[in-house]
Parts: structure tokens; C-alpha cells; sequence
């Protein structure tokens, strides 16, 4: 007989030794682990990106810097650190683009001025529709650098550029019946996308009482950091009214009408018993959901002492006297 | 599923649920949490919380859907997960918005309403957390264990309403989670209606 190799059968050589197996299956195991960790690694960046993007935007000719000494009792310029460009530029609330602070930035990118114009028009002798070009020649830029505390809670040290809101109102000379200023922000929900969602009723409005429109810490701002404002601070043109909640310097302004009746203004229309016309920043006066005496000042640890009229109570005090401020929040 | 596929499933949830940790640690100090570190980690742990509990509530009707029993194995895991960033979120709060003071943390919590209705989500975690135990479920007995652990249903409630409130215009995301919530309460709800006229089996089990 002719001995015929069994070539079926599988010598004990041939079996993969349980410790390859079972390291093969371990290795297998790291590998899914792994690769879970950054599935879920990545979709949390998806929903949490990290804020970046440079913004560049055109640097402001003839920007009058305010002069330190003279303007101590001015309140043009506050002796505190300036919050840096980037927080400024990454955290905005502007619900006409996202009604995520973080995420304005982006959602603004592409906003284009191009051909803005601003119509001033109302109680006054002569309304006109200025292009910005013309708006801005009114008075030079001027440096000023404000204290911003929102309505939420936090604080930022801005050095705006801008000039004093009456210098326009001097322009248009107001009538005697004029006693109150409406603001209206572009409403265009191609170009700002938050207004295709009805979060707030479109377009956003503001308004100030006509001596606090003529009050010189009111300014019509057009830059930041010596640049033209980015679209989301408020591009090309925002109000300033550095003692009030951050939510009355309206952004994006188109419309600027002198009226004899207290104007409708958004945020309170949007929640009466939670924001007011008024909207003076006051530690004493809680909102009805929290407390108003601490603020969150961006780019510090802890909490800071909120200041009566964000600061400017010598400056603007007797605008608001024997007025009962709890009532008028 | 196997017992050791089964212990590797649980590692794989325990790294997953450590990941938006470490990302919280790696970007803050990388300083790139945002212009306000603070609210973000405080949002952040927050919305975990309510993640990880909507996850643990999802346990059950998946399994009986899917008949997939080993899933039960995993919503131990899960709950505790959403206690654990529950704490965060709470301590974050008080260091970081309150400085560590008790008493202006009482004061504010008298002024915020929502902050009330969080803590008493985060207070009726504890004791499903404690008896969370496999010694605790023999001690209690399933039935006891199963009735104390409906609390969760409460803290969800709880927890997604406390979020509602706080939002200052755009309610989006707490009403997406208000209606995940529904639909897992609203689930239950059917299946107890059914339980309550449908002839049961002689051997049947009730689950939580």
C-alpha cells in the first residue's frame, strides 16, 4: 500500500493558538472602541465648534482717540481692561442671525452692506434718506470705550468708534413735538436668516426717549478697534447707550423716525413684565427670572458687582430723577 | 449576546460617556471654550445630564420593540452617567457663577424658579443612584426597586423644564427634548393602558 497523505486532516500546528485568537479579537475590540471615541469625539464638535475665524474688516480713517484725562467725568472713556477682539467679535447676541451667541460670527459672514442707506424721518424739519457715506461725514469717528452689560448676565469693555447720536438729530432739526426717537434694523430675511424664523417679530425696534438720544454717551457707533464693525456687532451702523441693557443698541439700523408717543421697542413687546422701554441697567432691580446684581464680565473668573447705570449714573442720573425705576424698568 | 461581548458593550458606553468630558477639559485648558467659559460649561453638562437621561429612559421601549433583552444591561450605566454629569453641572454652577458661597446660591435659587425645579431633578437622582446597586435591587426586592426608580420620570420632567425656563427666547432645543420626553413617557403610558385591559399571561413581568 501506498501511504497517501491525509491532506485534509489539520495538524495541531495549524490551529490558531488561543492567544493569537484571543488578541486578534482584542485588537479588533481597541479598534471599535477607538473608533467609537471619536465618532462620538467628532459629533460633539459638530455641535460644539470651537469659535474661530480671523475677521478682518476695513480699518476706520481719523478715528479720534479719547483722550484719557479730560474724559473721566465724560464717561468716553472707562479706566478698565478692553475685552479682547475676538471675544467681542464671537460673542454676540444679534437673533437676526442665530440666536446662538457663538454663532453669530459665522452666520453673519457674507452679510453685504453694499449701498446701505439710512432714512431719518418723522417730527423733524428735514428728513433725509443718507447713504452711509453721507451719514458717517457728519461727524468724525471718535473712540469711546464703554462698558457693555447684557440683559443676561455678562459684561464686556468695548472701545467703540462713533459718534454722539445728537449730532444727527442736530442735522435733521427735530420739531417741538418730537419726543421720542424709533429705530427699525434692516428687514431682509434673504440676507439675515434668523428673521425667517418668527423667535422675535421682525424687524427689530428700539427707542429712547428724546433727552436720552441727545445724551452725548448716546452714539450711533460705525467700528470697533479702530475697524468698521463686523456684520455681527452690528454692521454698518449700530446704536451705543452704554447705561442701558445691551439688547437697546440696536444693530443693522435702516430707519430712524422722531415720534411724539413712546415707541414699541422688541424685547419688551416680546415679554413685557421681563424687559422694559427704559432698560437702565439698575443691581437693585432684578429681572423677574434672575438677579441683576452681579455680572459675568467676559474674559474674567467670577463674578463682578453690577454698577448703578452700568457705571454712568453721574452722567446720565438726572435724566431718570424722582422717577420710580422699579415701575420703569 | 455573550457575557464578555456584553462587559465589552458596557466599556464601550463608559468611554463614550467620558468623551464630552475630556473634550470639555481638553478645550478649556486649550482656552478654547469661548468668550464665556463659564455659561458653556455650565450649559454643557447640563444638556449631557438630559442626554444621558432620555438615553436611560429609551432602554425599555427599545428592548421590548426590538425584543433585544441585553439592552437592560446597559441602563444602569446610562442613569449614572446622567447623575454624574448632573453633578458636574451643579458644581460648575457653584463654583463657577456662585464662587462656592452657599448663601448667595440659596439667595439666587429664591430669585430663579428654574433653578428650584433643576435641583429637585438633581435631588431625586440621588436615591436612584444609591440604590443603584445590585445588592440594593436584592435588598428592595424588583417591585419596591422598579416603583422608586419611576422617580427618573420625574427628574426627566424636571430637568427638561428647568431648561425650558432658563431660555431667554428660543425655545428649539428644550422643546426637542420636551418631545423626545413625550414620546418615551407617552409610550409607557400606552403600554400600561394595555396591561390594564389586555388578559395578562399567566407568567407574565412587568418592567419598569
Amino acid at each position: 500500500m501506498i501511504p497517501v497523505k491525509d491532506t485534509n486532516k489539520i495538524s495541531g500546528n495549524d490551529i490558531t493558538p488561543p492567544s493569537v485568537y484571543f488578541n486578534r479579537r482584542n485588537f479588533i475590540r481597541t479598534g471599535i472602541l477607538a473608533a467609537s471615541a471619536v465618532a462620538t469625539g467628532v459629533a460633539y464638535r459638530k455641535l460644539n465648534p470651537v469659535a474661530s475665524g480671523e475677521v478682518k474688516t476695513a480699518k476706520l480713517e481719523g478715528v479720534i482717540s479719547a483722550p484719557a484725562a479730560t474724559n473721566a467725568a465724560s464717561g468716553f472713556r472707562v479706566d478698565e481692561p478692553e475685552t479682547s477682539f475676538d471675544d467681542i467679535t464671537h460673542y454676540n447676541n444679534f437673533y437676526e442671525f442665530s440666536t446662538d451667541k457663538e454663532g453669530v460670527a459665522s452666520a453673519a459672514i457674507h452679510f453685504d452692506t453694499k449701498g446701505w442707506q439710512v432714512s431719518v424721518e418723522g417730527l423733524v424739519n428735514k428728513p433725509k434718506v443718507f447713504s452711509l457715506d453721507d451719514l458717517l461725514k457728519i461727524s468724525p469717528p471718535e473712540e469711546r470705550i464703554y462698558r457693555m452689560r447684557c440683559v443676561e448676565g455678562w459684561s464686556m469693555v468695548i472701545p467703540w468708534a462713533g459718534y454722539s447720536l445728537s449730532k444727527l438729530l442736530d442735522a435733521v432739526e427735530p420739531t417741538s413735538a418730537a419726543k421720542f426717537v424709533a429705530f427699525e434694523t434692516l428687514l431682509d430675511p434673504k440676507r439675515m436668516p434668523g428673521q425667517r424664523s418668527d423667535v422675535l417679530n421682525w424687524p427689530y425696534v428700539e427707542g429712547l426717549r428724546m433727552d436720552e438720544a441727545m445724551h452725548p454717551l448716546a452714539i450711533l457707533a460705525s467700528g470697533i478697534y479702530g475697524r468698521s464693525l463686523p456684520p455681527q456687532d452690528g454692521a454698518p451702523i449700530r446704536l451705543v447707550t452704554p447705561w442701558k441693557y445691551g439688547f437697546k443698541g440696536i444693530k443693522s439700523i435702516v430707519k430712524i423716525k422722531l415720534v411724539a408717543d413712546q415707541p414699541r421697542t422688541s424685547w419688551s413687546e416680546y415679554a413685557p413684565n421681563e424687559y422694559g422701554f427704559y432698560a437702565n441697567v439698575n443691581p437693585h432691580v432684578d429681572h423677574p427670572r434672575w438677579s441683576q446684581a452681579t455680572e459675568q464680565r467676559i474674559g474674567e473668573s467670577g463674578r463682578r458687582p453690577t454698577l448703578m447705570f452700568n457705571g454712568y449714573e453721574e452722567q446720565v442720573g438726572h435724566l431718570y430723577a424722582g422717577m420710580d425705576l422699579r415701575k420703569n424698568f | 449576546m455573550k457575557e464578555n461581548d456584553i462587559r465589552f458593550a458596557k466599556l464601550l458606553i463608559l468611554v463614550n460617556g467620558l468623551v464630552p468630558l475630556a473634550l470639555l477639559v481638553w478645550d478649556q485648558s486649550h482656552k478654547q471654550l469661548g468668550a464665556n467659559p463659564q455659561n458653556f460649561l455650565i450649559l454643557t453638562t447640563g444638556m449631557m445630564t438630559l442626554i444621558f437621561l432620555m438615553l436611560t429612559m429609551a432602554v425599555t421601549p427599545l428592548r421590548k420593540i426590538t425584543g433585544w433583552n441585553w439592552l437592560i444591561q446597559f441602563r444602569r450605566m446610562l442613569g449614572l452617567y446622567a447623575f454624574f454629569y448632573g453633578c458636574l453641572h451643579f458644581l460648575c454652577f457653584f463654583s463657577l457663577d456662585r464662587g462656592f458661597s452657599i448663601s448667595s446660591t440659596l439667595t439666587e435659587m429664591v430669585k430663579r424658579k428654574y433653578l428650584i425645579v433643576g435641583s429637585t431633578a438633581l435631588i431625586l437622582m440621588i436615591p436612584l443612584a444609591i440604590t443603584s446597586t445590585n445588592a440594593m435591587i436584592k435588598r428592595m426586592g424588583g417591585k419596591r426597586w422598579r416603583a422608586l426608580h419611576r422617580l427618573a420620570y420625574m427628574a426627566a420632567i424636571a430637568g427638561v423644564i428647568h431648561y425650558y425656563m432658563q431660555v431667554k427666547a428660543d425655545v428649539r432645543q428644550p422643546l426637542v427634548f420636551g418631545a423626545v420626553l413625550a414620546v418615551l413617557l407617552g409610550w409607557r403610558f400606552v403600554q400600561w393602558q394595555r396591561s390594564k385591559t389586555a388578559p395578562k399571561p399567566a407568567h407574565a413581568v412587568k418592567q419598569g
